[in-house]
């Protein structure tokens, strides 16, 4: 498959410390890829790097390249860079609005106005996160009424109203109940249709359940990437198995 | 066991606690119940809605009302927007922290400072180039609550949770439609706790006020009056107790004054209250 993402000897430092080691990766469309690894390996900070977050971190030095669509993610907008790369952060972040004016909020940024597109946008973005029926009634309601759950399905609607072509997804399920967290999944998966994701689990069944590719983080280096089923039943590395396997970390 | 005088000693100090407690509730009671017995039967229709006049002997205060409420106007009109915008830039946007560290720093500092001092530089900066008028003492007073707006919203800026702003910009919005629409509407209860605290400063100020917008009693329209010399009913009530012995008038300025403090001091505690509970 056609990569949408490729990150070429990468490298990351906050001030001087480095947290990212020569990541060489090709995310392909249209596919889920998850990130594993232990606490603070790197894998929030590779992700953040994908659509350039690390910008509002003051000192933050990277050097090799990040393509995204065949172009170096640096020399674009990156306004437009965060519309075609979403994300969606690990606690729910819902705006203290209602639940409309959060699905509409990225539109509206984007320079949509007219009122029945914007409906449009927003029904549909909240059917494609499965949380229209539960929200239909009350649109007009505060978001940060929703439960947790709700809450980050509604910012999974929020980040699809821009449609955008890649979903970051850090952790999404990791402040969420059993049950939340399997609707994400389900979502995760019908989603794939249209988006690519890339989501960090710490969970290695979700891991399993439902990714294509997988990419092992150590130590800020990324040890081995490649098919989900491959690193899970037969890595190349001993590190790898130790860790899927659930020797450490 | 606790010797004597061990036991002496916590009694002699329990009782002078009391007693500390004691004569402060008793002098707030004392003043506030004497201010509003004298000044109360002394407030009258006629004092409210007339200007002084020799010739009909008669003592009115609604120019200092209407002093008073122009003065405060103009005031939040220009301050509003300098101490907002400077605290979104300090917050928002500066990026050396040392140089914000000591603009807040002189911003604690100056809201320290004697107000008769900013009374006198007042008088040299505004009076002297526009005339003494309600609009110089205005200029002087944002001067004063100029930190007092700016280190409000500076704080409620800071209380706007980070994960906002995270999310306004991983959906591709500029830095100025973050700041617009996710953080200042955050910070709205900043800016009013540092309104009332300002409406409440500007009340209660007389002697920078003194110096710079005088003491007329003549009733204006708005425009008008910015431009004449005026007393506020704070510097109102000096004028007429300490100039013309006038002391009916000045114990029921005092009580009007006193009420609107009180007024002004449980709006701000509430304020404050709400938006407490809001951040937890
Ligand atoms: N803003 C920051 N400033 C300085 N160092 C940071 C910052 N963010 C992360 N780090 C460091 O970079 C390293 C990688 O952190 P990162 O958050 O990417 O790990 P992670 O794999 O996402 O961990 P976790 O699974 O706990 O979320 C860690 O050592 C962390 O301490
Ligand atoms: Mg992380």
């Amino acid at each position: 498959m056609k990569p949408i993402i490729t990150a070429k000897d990468l490298c990351l430092w906050y001030g001087q410390s480095q947290a990212l080691k020569n990541i060489d990766i090709a995310i392909p469309e249209q596919s889920i890829t998850a990130l594993i690894g232990p606490s603070g390996c790197g894998k929030s900070t590779f992700l953040k790097t994908l659509n350039r977050m690390n910008d509002l971190i003051p000192g933050v030095k990277i050097t090799g390249t990040v393509e995204y669509n065949g172009q170096s993610i640096f020399d674009q907008d990156v306004n437009l860079l965060r519309k075609e790369v979403g994300m969606v952060f690990q606690k729910p972040n819902p705006f203290p609005m209602s639940i409309y004016d959060n699905v509409a909020y990225g539109p509206r940024t984007h320079g949509i106005r007219d009122r029945k597109r914007l409906d449009e946008i927003v029904e549909r973005s909240l059917r494609d996160a499965a949380i229209w029926d539960e929200v239909k009634d009350r649109l007009k309601k505060n978001a940060l009424g929703l439960s947790g759950g709700q809450q980050q399905r509604l910012c999974i609607a929020r980040a699809l109203a821009v449609q955008p072509r890649v979903l970051l997804m850090d952790e999404p399920t990791s402040a969420l109940d059993p049950i939340s967290t399997l609707k994400i999944e389900e979502l995760a998966a019908k989603l794939k249709d249209k988006y690519t994701i890339v989501i960090v689990t710490h969970n290695m069944q979700q891991a399993l359940r439902i990714s294509d590719h997988t990419a092992f983080f150590l130590l800020g280096e990324l040890v081995e990437y490649g098919d989900t089923d491959q690193i899970f039943t037969n890595p190349a590395d001993q590190r790898t198995n130790d860790y899927v396997t659930g020797r450490f970390g | 066991m606790i010797s004597n005088r061990r036991k002496l000693y916590v009694w002699t100090v329990r009782i002078l606690m009391v007693l500390a407690t004691a004569l402060t509730g008793l002098l707030t009671l004392f003043l506030v119940g004497y201010v509003l017995l004298r000044g109360i039967p002394n407030i009258t229709w006629e004092l409210l809605s007339t200007s002084p006049s020799y010739l009909a002997d008669r003592v009115g205060i609604l120019p200092d009302i209407l002093n008073t409420i122009y003065i405060i106007i103009a005031t939040l009109v220009i301050v509003l927007p300098l101490g907002v915008g400077a605290a979104v830039y300090l917050t928002e946007y500066a990026s050396n922290r040392r140089l914000v560290g000591i603009i807040e720093y002189a911003a604690e500092a100056l809201s320290g400072i004697p107000s008769i001092i900013y009374g006198l530089v007042g008088m040299l900066l505004f009076s002297n180039n526009m005339g003494t008028s309600l609009m110089a003492g205005a200029l002087t007073l944002v001067i004063m609550n100029l930190p007092v707006i700016m280190r409000n919203t500076q704080e409620s800026l800071k209380t706007v949770p980070q994960a906002y702003r995270e999310g306004a910009f991983g959906l591709g919005a500029g830095k100025w439609r973050v700041i617009r629409t996710v953080v200042m509407p955050g910070c709205v209860d900043g800016v009013v706790t540092g309104c009332i605290l300002s409406v409440g400063r500007i009340l209660g100020e007389s002697a920078a006020l003194l110096f710079t917008a005088g003491f007329a009693h003549v009733a204006n329209g708005l425009w008008e009056g910015l431009h004449s010399a005026g007393a506020t009913l704070t510097v109102a009530l000096y004028v007429y107790a300490k100039e013309q012995g006038e002391f009916e008038v000045a114990f029921a300025i005092a009580a009007i004054l006193l009420a609107l403090s009180l007024l002004i001091n449980l709006s701000a505690t509430m304020v404050t209250k709400k938006y407490q509970r809001r951040n937890q």
